[in-house]
């Protein structure tokens, strides 16, 4: 049990730092980036506690059913690998939070950024310990989101929204595939969890399904790691603030996609499909990143296609399906991150004290600022590989596992191809260092300004830069306890032995290394010539191409979604009604048999007919006179008392009371809206289109009557009624069945309803307290009243009855909240009969006198009324019963008798808030605009007098 | 003549007023026709539980045959989500009436008062009246 309460929290912290940061949006930088580096620093020391475990080969982990009908289990587990990545994440994090604290400038919304940061931190997070390939989906559609957020934190910037949106796009459309691939594996391997599936990789690579597998996983990754050819939204990322960058390009988010292909390399390696496929994807990405990297004159771009290049030399890696590829590829992933992080990091220490972050402009930095060129140099050494540094050593393996994949077949292509990638690393690195720091300044403008940054800025660049050098000194001290565990946890056999050093002698993978760091050499002597021809050759660009993609698509779209679907509400509801009478007519021919049933019924008396007629010509009224619009609201008050009377024959008060509640309410709403709406508007409607239009009406009035009829003379099968009516005393504590089950059988249906109805209430009031200004506000400020009014605004009469009738109405509602558990009642007909009592005096003393008295407010009505269900209901879980189940007793007190008290009065309680809140929140904001439109008018019209 | 005819015709008649009132142009004879539809939901889903009088679902110890109170209980709330749902579509009507001067379902410019406008529909422009 500590061992899952340590996972989840590991998991769960960088979350609660979001949230905690969210919630503290307005307080000052220090304290969101406290919360920020405390969770990292909470996480790694989690991480510190479970090292030993971990990388001594157990294997923590603790699963919890989630949704076990689709095999979605929250199950969570630290393997060597995962712990590794998670230590970059969390390491890196950390500095990354600190350095972001220095780097972001005055005025920036830091709340935002952090909580951001850290949304995107448990997202990679979870990627990394998820035992459950459902649930590292979740996660990974979840760095792609917070990676949005991140990309375009800077949202004024243009290239900053369109670098955001072309990295969701990729990402997302990749994560679309990688769904299909893991949903896929899962089914071939039986199981979705982790732990499963990393044993069945015979059976699943025997599967015809394979290919499909492979292909969709491996656009996943793809998408993600900027892969050739999705490597292109990576470099439009760089719009994003540097410790972004230095966080998601280094260590975390394009490293997602490598930690997959390493997480299921037992399962999908060794094929000739993967083999071929990820290493030659993996060798052209190394080959271009590095190629325009030589050329490009951003300092972040430059970086961007190095992270292109070097994650293409890791998929590479991996694509060899060899043991010792993959032990390089993890060694790989630990130097890069260090380096890559140090280079961004410096890189925006530049952009920081010199404003610009051209290459062309900047030179002889180290004069300036010795401290960062220190640092910036030994990374771009490490990116080198050159010599002590770890870089090297991970790159001398690279070229001595390419030379032991190519030895077999005699693939000398390979070798030589990787050392050209080696040779192209060199050159960039140097070109960056030596141009940045060294030589003379090319511009005077940025270097007058350069100056050391404060310790703030460059203490996380050279922490990371120490790292970098300390792996190619200790290897074996630093580097071998983690990587031999991980390689092992990678291809899932025992962990190899591991011969880490700077030196082993003259061997061919020297000899390559040597010939890279040559050709780097040459290249960046050369390099005004090679850019002078690099510039002069027509290379496509991969935004335009994106943008005219996305373009196509876009109008493709347009005119699928115009041919399908008109943007006129008449012609769609025709269709509706269309299709679905004809779909009722279709099934009642299938069906055969006679119309009407042969269940008795019941003869009506005279009066029951009467009201049926008067239901008739009440409706044939507002359908004939629609327009004359105060003359169908009264029709159709007509029609609901009709309704509601049908409600007291038929045995159901409790609909009657409310039916009549909220006739009188609708009414209200109606007449206040038809107070600003045209009130007898000229017929639009042609002869033909109302002809149509009556014979589809007719026609839908036969088929729903017809239902309705051989419904009636049919009888029910066995009703669940019996169920509610046996047990609603005894498990209910009332004997109002219909309430009981409102509250209680079906209380999770009515917590549902009643949010629906305060959305409703919320909504109401955000399309109306919004039209105060723009086009609504210009119109509701020259509306003139239409109607005649009355001299006297509130006739003293009205005002005195409505006062007086105000206690007791609201008498009658508590009076039928009560009793609503045994008797007609409860807390919807309370709710609306008070809010009726409330808007009686609306009308009678206007708003301004009642909305000054009001003793609440609305919002706070329906907010209390949902959290005072949803605490019932939580109470209930609590006590170890299923969620809002309820609970009753009965008690005496003297004089009174006895009485019962039942949790689900709780409930009904929340239901009456809620419903109360939303009816008050329309009625009230209706008649506010309504006022203010008066009193716009009244102002107008004295003015014009004067 | 039964209680179960006058039920399924008002259904019936319910139906073909709120549908007829539905594919109309102007959005406040919309908000009528669906107010008539909803009755006839609520009715249809009532009636489900079949007709019964005088024996509502207050449970008083004997076995005798209740009224069904499921469906009961599902058109109370029902009711209550209409009258959400209607003020709603009404408030949105008015909303886009006084964004566009213009009731027309779909936001057409169209005439929109019979005696010639008390509210136009660019309301600075026509100061000369």
């Amino acid at each position: 049990m500590a061992i899952a309460v340590t996972l989840l929290t590991l998991v769960i912290l960088p979350f609660a730092a979001a949230l905690a940061i969210a919630l503290l949006h307005g307080a000052p930088r220090r304290v969101h980036s406290a919360i920020a580096s405390a969770a990292s620093a909470g996480g790694l020391a989690i991480l510190a506690m479970l090292a030993g475990p971990v990388l001594g080969g157990a294997t923590p982990s603790a699963t919890w059913a989630w949704v076990p009908s689709l095999g979605l289990d929250l199950a969570l587990m630290v393997d060597p690998l995962g712990w590794i990545f998670a230590l970059l994440i969390l390491g890196i994090g950390l500095l990354v939070v600190i350095f972001a604290h220095a780097y972001l400038h005055p005025g920036e919304d830091t709340g935002r950024f952090f909580a951001s940061l850290m949304l995107f931190q448990g997202a990679m997070l979870g990627i990394v310990i998820a035992g459950n390939v459902l649930l590292l989906l979740v996660f990974w559609e979840l760095t792609s989101l917070a990676s949005f957020l991140l990309i375009g934190f800077w949202q004024h910037k243009p290239e900053a929204r369109q670098g955001a949106r072309m990295a969701l796009a990729v990402t997302g459309g990749g994560g679309l595939a990688l769904i299909g691939g893991l949903v896929l594996l899962g089914l071939v391997a039986g199981s979705f969890d982790l732990a499963t599936i990393l044993t069945r990789g015979e059976a699943v690579q025997a599967s015809p399904l394979y290919p499909a597998i492979l292909t969709l996983i491996l656009i996943g990754c793809f998408t993600k790691s900027a892969q050739f050819p999705f490597h292109f939204w990576l470099p439009h990322a760089m719009a994003a603030p540097t410790p972004v960058s230095a966080y998601l390009h280094s260590a975390t988010m394009v490293k997602a996609g490598v930690f997959l292909l390493a997480r299921l390399w037992p399962v999908l390696a060794g094929t000739e499909l993967y083999t071929i496929t990820v290493t030659s994807v993996g060798l052209v990405t190394m080959l271009l990143g590095a190629g325009v990297a030589l050329f490009r004159h951003d300092l972040k771009s430059i970086l961007a296609y190095s992270t292109i290049s070097q994650l293409g030399m890791l998929v590479m890696l991996l694509g060899f399906s060899l043991e010792a590829a993959a032990m390089a590829a993890v060694l790989h992933i630990l130097n890069h991150a260090a380096f890559k992080a140090a280079m961004f990091m410096s890189a925006g220490i530049v952009e920081h004290e010199t404003g610009t972050r051209d290459i062309r402009r900047l030179g002889g930095l180290a004069k300036a600022m010795p401290i960062t060129a220190l640092i910036a140099t030994l990374a771009a050494a490490a990116m080198a590989g050159l010599p002590p540094l770890g870089g090297f050593i991970s790159k001398e393996l690279v070229l001595g596992e390419a030379l032991a994949f190519a030895t077999p077949d005699a693939l000398w292509l390979i070798p030589a191809l990787v050392t050209l990638g080696a040779g192209l690393s060199v050159g960039y690195s140097l070109r960056l260092a030596g141009h940045l720091f060294f030589g003379q300044p090319r511009e005077a403008e940025p270097f007058a300004r350069a100056h050391e940054p404060g310790v703030g800025l460059w203490a996380s660049p050279a922490l990371l830069t120490t790292l970098a050098l300390l792996l190619g000194l200790v290897p074996m001290l630093l580097a071998a306890p983690l990587v031999g565990p991980a390689t092992g946890a990678v291809t899932g056999r025992t962990p190899p032995e591991l011969d880490l050093g700077l030196w082993h002698g003259v061997n061919l993978a020297l000899i390559l290394s040597v010939i890279a760091v040559a050709g780097g050499v040459l290249l960046l002597w050369q390099h005004k010539r090679l850019l002078a021809a690099w510039e002069r050759a027509p290379l496509p660009d991969a935004k335009l191409i994106f943008d005219r993609v996305m373009r196509l698509a876009d109008r493709w779209v347009r005119k699928a979604i115009v041919a399908t679907h008109r943007p006129r509400l008449q012609t769609m509801l025709l269709a509706s009604f269309g299709v679905t009478i004809a779909l009722v007519i279709d099934g009642a021919l299938a069906g055969g048999g006679t119309l009407a049933g042969d269940r008795p019924g019941i003869a009506a008396s005279v009066p029951g007919i009467a009201a049926w007629a008067l239901l008739v010509a009440a409706t044939a009224a507002v359908v004939l006179d629609a327009r004359h619009r105060f003359r169908a609201l009264i029709l159709i008050s007509v029609i609901g008392l009709v309704v509601c009377l049908a409600f007291v024959q038929f045995s159901a008060p409790d609909l009657a009371l409310t039916q009549i509640a909220v006739e009188a309410v609708s009414v209200l709403l109606l007449l206040l809206a038809l107070n600003l709406l045209p009130k007898q508007p000229p017929a639009l409607s042609s002869a033909p289109r109302k002809g149509r239009d009556a014979l589809v009406a007719i026609a839908a009035g036969l088929a729903v009557g017809g239902i309705a009829w051989a419904m009636l003379t049919r009888d029910p099968g066995a009703s669940i009624a019996a169920f509610h009516l046996a047990n609603a005393k005894t498990g209910g504590g009332g004997t109002n069945v219909v309430n009981v089950i409102l509250v209680d059988f079906r209380g999770f249906d009515t917590f549902g309803e009643i949010i629906v109805l305060g959305i409703a209430g919320l909504s109401i009031f955000a399309l109306l307290d919004t039209t105060a200004t723009g086009a609504a506000g210009a119109r509701l400020r020259a509306w003139r009243t239409d109607l005649p009014l009355s001299p006297e605004r509130h006739p003293m009469m009205l005002v005195a009855a409505s006062r007086i009738i105000l206690p007791l109405t609201l008498t009658v509602g508590i009076f039928l909240f009560l009793r609503g558990h045994n008797q007609p009642g409860g807390g919807f007909i309370a709710a609306l009969v008070v809010a009726i009592a409330f808007l009686v005096q609306y009308l009678a003393a206007g708003f301004d006198w009642s909305d000054a008295r009001k003793p609440f407010g609305e919002h706070r009505l329906i907010g209390w009324g949902i959290l005072l269900a949803l605490a019932t209901g939580l109470g209930a879980m609590v006590l170890g019963a299923p969620f809002l189940t309820s609970w009753f007793d009965y008690f005496k007190l003297p004089l009174v008798g006895t009485f019962e008290l039942a949790s689900a009065m709780l409930f009904d309680a929340g239901v009456f808030l809620t419903v109360l809140g939303a009816v008050m929140l329309a009625l009230a904001q209706l008649s506010h605009i309504g006022m203010r439109a008066a009193r716009a008018a009244a102002r107008d019209s004295g003015r014009r007098g004067a | 003549m039964t209680y179960e005819f006058l039920v399924a015709s008002a259904i019936g008649v319910l139906v073909a007023g709120g549908t007829y009132l539905c594919l109309r142009a102007r959005t406040f004879a919309v908000v009528l026709g669906l107010t008539l539809l909803s009755y006839a939901v609520n009715l249809f889903l009532f009636a489900s539980g079949r007709l019964v009088i005088g024996r509502p679902p207050i449970w008083d110890g004997a076995i005798a045959p209740y009224a069904d109170p499921l469906p009961q209980a599902l058109v109370l709330t029902a009711i209550v989500i209409t009258f959400g749902m209607t003020a709603f579509v009404v408030v949105l009507a008015l909303r886009s009436f006084l964004e566009t001067g213009s009731d027309h379902v779909d936001g057409d410019k169209v005439a929109c008062d019979a005696q010639d406008g008390l509210m136009k529909d660019e309301p600075s422009r026509d100061g000369e009246s």
